[in-house]
């Protein structure tokens, strides 16, 4: 256990943070945005859009992502139809086809818990809505979606940190992340362990971080479960 | 483009290697998954003793292993295991090779994974238990081991069930990370097919079918599963 | 539940440690590069090295097993005791002889940039050398080096990663060009297609099997052909350190395979040419 090769590698691999992080905070940010739709639509009263969105999650949950990445990636480059549409400028780019990998999966597992969430608001503050005059638009954009958000904060935060590490995976379609120098190092050192341990130990901290900062969440949008003095 | 005369079985066609390969990953999974449970109900132990040094121990394990990309775990067991366990051979004498097989090694990463995630619905289902049980039971005069086996395991097991299920899918899906240690699962074999074939979309579609019907069927029977434990339950 | 528990160990275990057999060499592959070794669709290795790897075995008395293994980790496993011998179109680089002991060279094929035909980088003749020896560079090659570079500037070029073409980027061509790395050379093939590459460099045996096939026609050479240097002197056979045993065996079967001439008919055989070293 050669323990100057990983303080080295920790700067090396550092370097790819960056990478890690543009991919975490996109495909995160776009898949929080677009499951929120989907969520509605699983909960709501049309089968059509209900079943439909249950297919889709089906479907993602089903397969491993692994296979998800593949397929964007060397799947789709080889259809000439989609390399003379206009996809092509987005399905090229090896970091797009990773967020869009990343986000398709996100928005599947989101949606299901965003609709734990919105199912879970009580029957009675849906009444006393209605009873106010509410619209739909705003009952849903100020009770049902806030109390759902809550809801969900948990099961969110679990979302972020498997995010965090599905990022490793992209490494896989050339994109140079952490997980990615990591394996170069080890081309070049023959030293797997030293340089799976440095990036271990990024990813383990950067996990640690979304906990502490989903905790945070908790306390400050749960001040009804506070302690009162 | 989608290549379906590769699909057919016998000697010109990847048909067969693929439906073996899916063997095979059934097979990693179940050993996985049992080596999972297994480990899971000494960490669970571990965490719900009270004895602070193995509570420590049992976190430590759960969150490294659920904090790191499965990727590394793999690479890290996979690079780091044999080599390890070499050394401790070494200790007691033993100089020579031992060779762990890719499915040992696939078992062992994919297992310690699956039992990290299995630790965390066993504590949860232990919790849902209700305590006056053990109490009931220890009045009764069970032995502490007894009380276990008899009452409480069968209880927690059945409130585990779902968590399992989904551990279960999880570790399904996790064997694709696995082509590393050079086990030839569904992941691996479509991939060595499409380098060979120069055609990825064939086999992508097929390695996502395969791995659907077997999430598909999964999930079918631990819906079985969960009705025949809930089947004695009065429905409110 | 307790004997569900114990089965499912059992499953586990029944295959742990089985303990390597003195008699039988494993030869550890990569099965996806072909025409050195690759994989058929009968699920079998087939292959140049394939080929010379079973006669070498039959040479020297011993039961060959051979064991496929991704490239990635390939000198790792081998470290980790997983298989005996690296018979893997690996070329002898210094770099990998300070972790293992080689073989004497098998085979030996050059290293040449591949190109999209109409992409207007094909058939480039630099600094009118066709063969460029990296071995003693002069200035010759240093100037060839150069006009590649200026040829390539901005480009992106993609290799399979852990190689000595890889090597090659990042030591003449650093800065100069995009590098991008693959888990298999057919990877880098399917992406030169797609259209992300605008070059790969691969050896001159594989893309010439690529070119073979019906998707590869579009696919041309440009540029010298490699050799030398960082690009290490021929293909060996790759031992752990400490089994000077089995490097003597294989040293003695190579020796005799390259005498008597069969060496050669395998290699002409799968490579429609002679490269045996």
């Amino acid at each position: 256990m050669n323990f100057e090769l990983i303080y080295n590698n920790f700067f090396i691999i550092l370097s790819g943070l960056d990478e890690t992080l543009k991919l975490v905070v996109i495909s995160l940010s776009l898949g929080f945005i677009i499951a929120i739709p989907f969520a509605l639509a699983r909960a709501s009263s049309f089968k059509i859009l209900s079943q439909s969105v249950y297919y889709y999650v089906f479907v993602i949950r089903g397969t491993p992502l692994l296979v998800q990445i593949y397929l964007i990636y060397y799947g789709l480059g080889t259809i000439l139809f989609v390399r003379e549409s206009f996809l092509w400028i987005v399905l090229k780019d090896p970091f797009f086809c990773g967020v869009l990998a990343l986000v398709i999966n996100t928005v599947a597992y989101t949606a299901e818990i965003f609709r734990g969430g919105i199912q879970s608001v009580t029957k009675g503050q849906i009444e006393s809505c209605k009873s106010l005059g509410m619209s739909r638009f705003i009952m849903y954009f100020k009770i049902i979606l806030p109390c759902a958000f809550r809801q969900a904060l948990p099961g969110y935060g679990n979302e972020m940190i498997l995010m965090v590490k599905s990022t490793s995976l992209i490494s896989l379609i050339t994109i140079m992340e952490m997980t990615g120098l990591a394996r170069n190092i080890m081309y070049k050192n023959y030293a797997p362990v030293e340089a799976f341990l440095a990036a271990g130990s990024i990813y383990l901290f950067l996990n640690f971080l979304i906990v502490q900062f989903i905790k945070f969440l908790e306390w400050k949008y749960n001040p009804h479960l506070r302690i009162k003095t | 483009m989608l290549r379906f005369d590769l699909l057919i079985f016998g000697d010109t066609g990847w048909g067969d290697e693929l439906l073996i390969s899916s063997i095979m990953t059934i097979l990693v999974s179940l050993s996985a998954m049992g080596l999972g449970i297994f480990v899971a109900i000494f960490t669970t132990w571990a965490k719900i003793s009270g004895n602070f040094i193995l509570k420590i121990f049992a976190n430590f394990y759960t969150t490294v292993i659920r904090g790191i990309p499965e990727l590394l775990v793999i690479y890290l067991i996979f690079f780091g295991g044999s080599a390890s366990i070499m050394y401790v051979a070494k200790i007691f004498g033993y100089n020579g090779y031992i060779e762990l097989n890719a499915f040992t090694m696939g078992t062992i990463s994919v297992g310690l994974i699956s039992a990290a995630y299995s630790t965390e619905v066993f504590r949860g289902a232990y919790s849902i238990v209700n305590k006056g049980q053990a109490e009931a039971a220890h009045s009764l005069g069970l032995s502490k081991f007894h009380t276990f086996i008899k009452v409480l395991a069968p209880q927690i097991l059945k409130h585990a069930l779902p968590g399992l299920g989904n551990v279960w899918q999880i570790t399904l899906k996790d064997t694709a990370l696995i082509s590393v240690t050079g086990l030839v699962e569904i992941m691996r074999q479509s991939r060595i097919a499409s380098n060979v074939s120069h055609s990825p979309l064939t086999f992508c579609l097929s390695a996502a079918l395969l791995y659907l019907i077997l999430t598909t069927f999964s999930s079918k029977i631990f819906n079985k599963l969960e009705d025949y434990s809930n089947r004695n339950d009065i429905v409110a | 539940m307790k004997k569900f528990i114990l089965t499912l160990l059992a499953i586990s275990l029944f295959s742990l440690a089985t303990i390597a057999n003195a008699k039988t060499i494993r030869i550890g592959t990569e099965g996806a590069y072909p025409p050195w070794n690759n994989l058929n669709t009968a699920g079998q290795l087939e292959g140049a090295e394939i080929d010379f790897g079973n006669e070498a075995c039959l040479r020297m008395g011993v039961e060959c097993e051979w064991v496929t293994q991704d490239w990635d980790g390939i000198i790792p496993a081998l470290l980790n005791g997983k298989y005996d011998i690296i018979i893997a179109g690996m070329s002898i680089t210094e770099e990998r002889k300070e972790k293992v002991n080689f073989t004497n060279g098998y085979m030996t094929d050059g290293a040449r940039f591949a190109v999209l035909k109409g992409s207007g980088l094909e058939d480039m003749t630099i600094a009118g050398m066709d063969k460029v020896n990296l071995n003693d560079a002069g200035g010759k090659e240093q100037a060839a080096i150069g006009q590649l570079n200026a040829a390539m500037k901005d480009k992106t070029v993609c290799v399979q990663s852990a190689t000595i073409h890889q090597n090659y980027l990042e030591k003449h061509m650093a800065g100069v060009v995009e590098v991008k790395l693959y888990q298999s050379v057919d990877d880098t093939n399917l992406d030169l297609l797609a259209g992300r590459c605008d070059a790969i460099l691969a050896d001159v045996g594989s893309t010439i099997d690529y070119m073979s096939t019906d998707v590869g026609a579009n696919v041309a050479f440009t540029g010298p052909t490699f050799s030398g240097g960082v690009f290490g002197d021929g293909v060996g056979g790759a031992v752990k350190k400490e089994d000077t045993e089995i490097l003597e065996m294989w040293n003695a079967a190579i020796a005799e395979m390259l005498a008597d001439g069969s060496l050669s008919e395998i290699t002409k055989q799968w490579f429609g040419r002679d490269i045996s070293m």
